[in-house]
């Protein structure tokens, strides 16, 4: 056995004195909804492969008011990736340089929000379109 | 000095992370809405949307199936990259066991997507 007993600083709970580490804390978070979410997915798909019966118990599982909850705050967790996603975006990528002048922040920000409500709203319309 | 340098896996595990927040950022929340709201709760699409002959015929055609596998798929590979990234943050050490975990548990589930989309036939 290690007779030294060092210092090790405590760690627990640093992130909550400080809300830029709260934030940051909560748009890591998110990821834990997306696998939940697809794990969920994933599960369908089995259930899907194993015939007609199996599908349906999967999907009647979905109204369990604990699926439903769950997926309302997915549904906030993952609206809320998409905003952080964009908002670093500016950081994550390259500049872009536009006549001589680089791009603003708000520009990429704004611009990949758009593309994300037109994709949503395209795929709404796809399945709509598809379903009906 | 050895005679081939070492490169870093990292370049591969952050472009399945990127691609998987790409992906889920622009349609993740309509996905979670459709199938885990919109049809549970008999709200704004056809009731018989996600039925089994629809469903059956989408993972059967090569589009819904490369859409599937990209979905499932990326969206682990995103969120196990993070994950794992966030693991010392709350006072996990980052070793190899938590690495072979977290991706490991990504590419488990990536086989079993493709399995099984096999499995489902053409």
């Amino acid at each position: 056995m290690n007779k030294r007993r060092p210092y090790v600083r405590p760690m627990a709970g640093w992130w909550r004195k400080n809300p830029f580490f709260v934030e940051y804390m909560i748009h890591e978070g998110t990821a834990l909804f997306v696998a939940a979410y697809a794990l969920i997915l994933l599960t369908g798909l089995v259930y899907l492969s194993r015939g007609e019966a199996a599908w349906n118990v999967w999907l009647e599982g979905l109204k369990n008011p604990w699926y439903i909850a769950f997926h309302w705050l997915a549904l906030a967790a993952v609206s809320y990736h998409t905003y952080t996603w964009f908002k670093i975006m500016p950081r994550t990528m390259p500049p872009v340089i536009v006549g001589g002048k680089r791009l603003p922040d708000m520009a990429i920000t704004g611009g990949g929000l758009a593309v994300a409500t037109t994709a949503c709203l395209a795929l709404l319309g796809l399945v709509w379109g598809i379903a009906r | 000095m050895k005679k081939t340098l070492k490169r870093s896996n990292a370049p591969i595990f952050w472009a399945l992370f990127g691609a998987g927040g790409m992906l889920s950022a622009l349609l993740g929340p309509m996905l979670v809405f459709i199938t885990g709201l919109a049809i549970p709760l008999g709200m704004l699409l056809p009731v018989d949307t996600m039925s089994y002959a629809k469903m059956l015929a989408f993972a059967q055609n090569i589009v819904g199936k490369g859409f599937i596998f990209a979905i499932i798929s990326l969206f682990l590979w995103h969120a196990a990259h993070r994950i794992f990234h966030s693991l010392h943050d709350i006072g996990i050490h980052a070793g190899i066991v938590a690495k072979l975990i977290c991706y490991g548990g990504a590419l488990a589930a990536t086989l079993v997507t493709a399995y099984t989309l096999l499995a489902i036939g053409f």
